[in-house]
């Protein structure tokens, strides 16, 4: 019998990936494990163990729920519609002339420019909209308004970035086909970028106002108006079957808003 | 021939979308009119706004000249929780969610299982962040922990339903010549999908990393932990610059988790 020495059996990987690989999943799951013991630090074990009797007693609170607290939700529905739609809409108008700014291949200057509106675009996209509301509720009051504003502005960073990607990765020889008929800065952007770019944005609109409608209906939470301010009275006077209603109502909004973004994204895409 | 032709036609610019000059008036009508009846809807007290003015001056002072200092311990409490809870809960929410991905992957389970996975992906959907916090909030008492429960039920349906959308758009004769060699389930999942899906859901895994911080920043507000508790008091104090120092702190985590995340994946695709 001739047993070859360096006969290689096949290996998923070398050994030298696999020490790679171990070493990366430890300092992973001592970083979690340091992290878990510094957040369940303060966390009293009683009550979470008490939870699952906790959630008995709210679930028979919850239901049946008290439908004719319906008849009160229709102002409020129609308020949380209202903030997403006009904050939708102020978000488009600002964002537009920021993507435009923030897009290299558009942007009037990319060193002075350019980062500004990249800039607008970051700090929009990165405060949610609910602490927008909170700082809106403070500044200009509790109301419709506050949450219409604080909509608008968390939009703004959400469609000039997409709406800007989107300028980017037009088809150049169109707007220099349009160019060399002489025509001018403003004529290439109205007659070679917009109708490139014309079905993305109507996408993202409607993507985003489907995503405000969610975030609409909880901004009541902090006082800006709506179906969030019925869920917070409702909260605070411990009302859990009233809840469960403004529970549903949010839940079919959501579903039909949602349904009607992915059919009128499908109808211009 | 120089006699004029008495059918010179200038072109005229066609509509970019809805090319149905009907569907185009009723939509715009219909526009007008809702946005007539919602603007008409809103009740707006412009002496408050102005009132208004002076304080959101204040505020984008407070944002300029951010307060780090005096209010940094609670602060640097809201920080760690903030943090901590953002990495627990995304290495829980992927630990749950492979294997519902796996089972919510029409081509790896059985009907019995796919119906099972895809309605808790479904459940997981559709509520937001902040209404699951404020149920969990009410069961588990206030906390990080209720947070990291929070954001471990949102992880999961996101990182499921990506996941499984991603295996069940596996290259299939890769499955195939595994299957071909005998191999049982586990060894397919192993060596002919693990493969194919992974660098996708380490990069699906990141992103959400960054999505749960921001959202850890929010739900806060409903006693859930986070720096959106200490948030909620310094805007509630009118403490706008320690505010500023916060959002200013936000941004800056928010860039950098989005700058590394987007650069960690790069490098693992």
């Amino acid at each position: 019998m001739i047993t070859s020495a360096n006969t290689k059996t096949w290996q998923f990987r070398t050994s030298k990936q696999y020490m790679l690989r171990w070493t990366g999943w430890f300092w992973l799951v001592a970083l979690t494990v340091f992290c878990w013991n510094l957040m369940t630090e303060d966390t009293i074990w009683a009550f979470v163990a008490d939870a699952p009797r906790q959630a008995s007693d709210i679930g028979s609170r919850m239901l049946p729920p008290r439908w004719g607290y319906l008849n009160q939700l229709w102002q409020p529905l129609w308020d949380t519609l209202n903030i997403a739609t006009l904050g939708t809409l102020i978000g488009v108008i600002i964002a537009i002339p920021v993507a435009f700014l923030a897009a290299g291949n558009t942007t009037p200057s990319r060193h002075f420019v350019r980062p500004l509106a990249l800039l607008i675009i970051v700090t929009s996209r990165s405060i949610n909209s609910l602490i927008w509301a909170l700082l809106l509720v403070a500044i200009i009051g509790p109301g419709l308004l506050a949450g219409i504003v604080a909509i608008g502005l968390r939009s703004i960073g959400f469609i000039a970035k997409l709406l800007y990607e989107a300028i980017e990765e037009i088809d150049v020889s169109q707007v220099e086909a349009m160019r060399a008929t002489g025509a001018s800065g403003t004529q290439v952007i109205d007659y070679a970028i917009i109708p490139q770019i014309l079905p993305a944005f109507w996408g993202i609109s409607v993507f985003r106002w489907d995503i405000n409608i969610r975030e609409s209906t909880i901004l009541g939470l902090v006082g800006a108006g709506g179906l969030g301010l019925q869920l917070q009275s409702s909260l605070s006077t411990l009302a859990w079957n009233q809840v469960t209603v403004i529970f549903l109502v949010i839940l079919a909004t959501v579903v039909v808003s949602e349904w009607v973004s992915a059919k009128v994204r499908r109808a211009v895409l | 021939m120089t006699g004029a032709i008495p059918s010179l036609r200038t072109w005229k610019r066609p509509p970019l979308i809805l090319k149905d000059p009907r569907w185009r008036w009723t939509i715009l009508l219909g526009g007008a009119i809702y946005l007539v009846l919602a603007i008409s809807s809103v009740e707006v007290n412009w002496f408050r706004v102005y009132e208004g003015l002076e304080r959101g001056w204040k505020f984008i002072q407070g944002f300029l000249s951010p307060d780090f200092s005096s209010r940094w311990r609670d602060i640097q409490a809201g920080l760690i929780e903030s943090l901590t809870m953002t990495l627990t809960s995304t290495v829980a929410g992927v630990l749950i969610s492979v294997p519902i991905g796996l089972g919510a992957a029409r081509n790896l389970a059985p009907l019995p299982v796919y119906t099972i996975c895809r309605s808790i992906i479904t459940l997981s959907r559709s509520f937001q962040e902040i209404i699951i916090a404020i149920l969990l909030v009410a069961m588990f008492g206030f906390g990080p922990f209720a947070g990291f429960l929070t954001l471990t039920f949102a992880s999961i349906g996101f990182l499921s339903k990506l996941l499984a959308e991603d295996i069940e758009d596996c290259d299939s004769a890769q499955i195939e010549a595994i299957r071909a060699t005998g191999a049982d389930w586990w060894q397919v999942v192993n060596y002919a999908v693990q493969s194919q899906v992974m660098p996708r859901l380490i990069g699906l895994s990141l992103y959400r990393l960054d999505i749960n911080f921001r959202e850890s920043s929010v739900i806060g507000i409903v006693g859930a932990g986070g720096v959106g508790a200490t948030l909620n008091t310094a805007i509630d104090r009118y403490e706008y610059d320690s505010a500023g120092a916060i959002l200013i702190i936000i941004i800056a985590i928010v860039l950098v988790v989005e700058y590394s995340s987007s650069y960690i994946r790069r490098w693992v695709q």
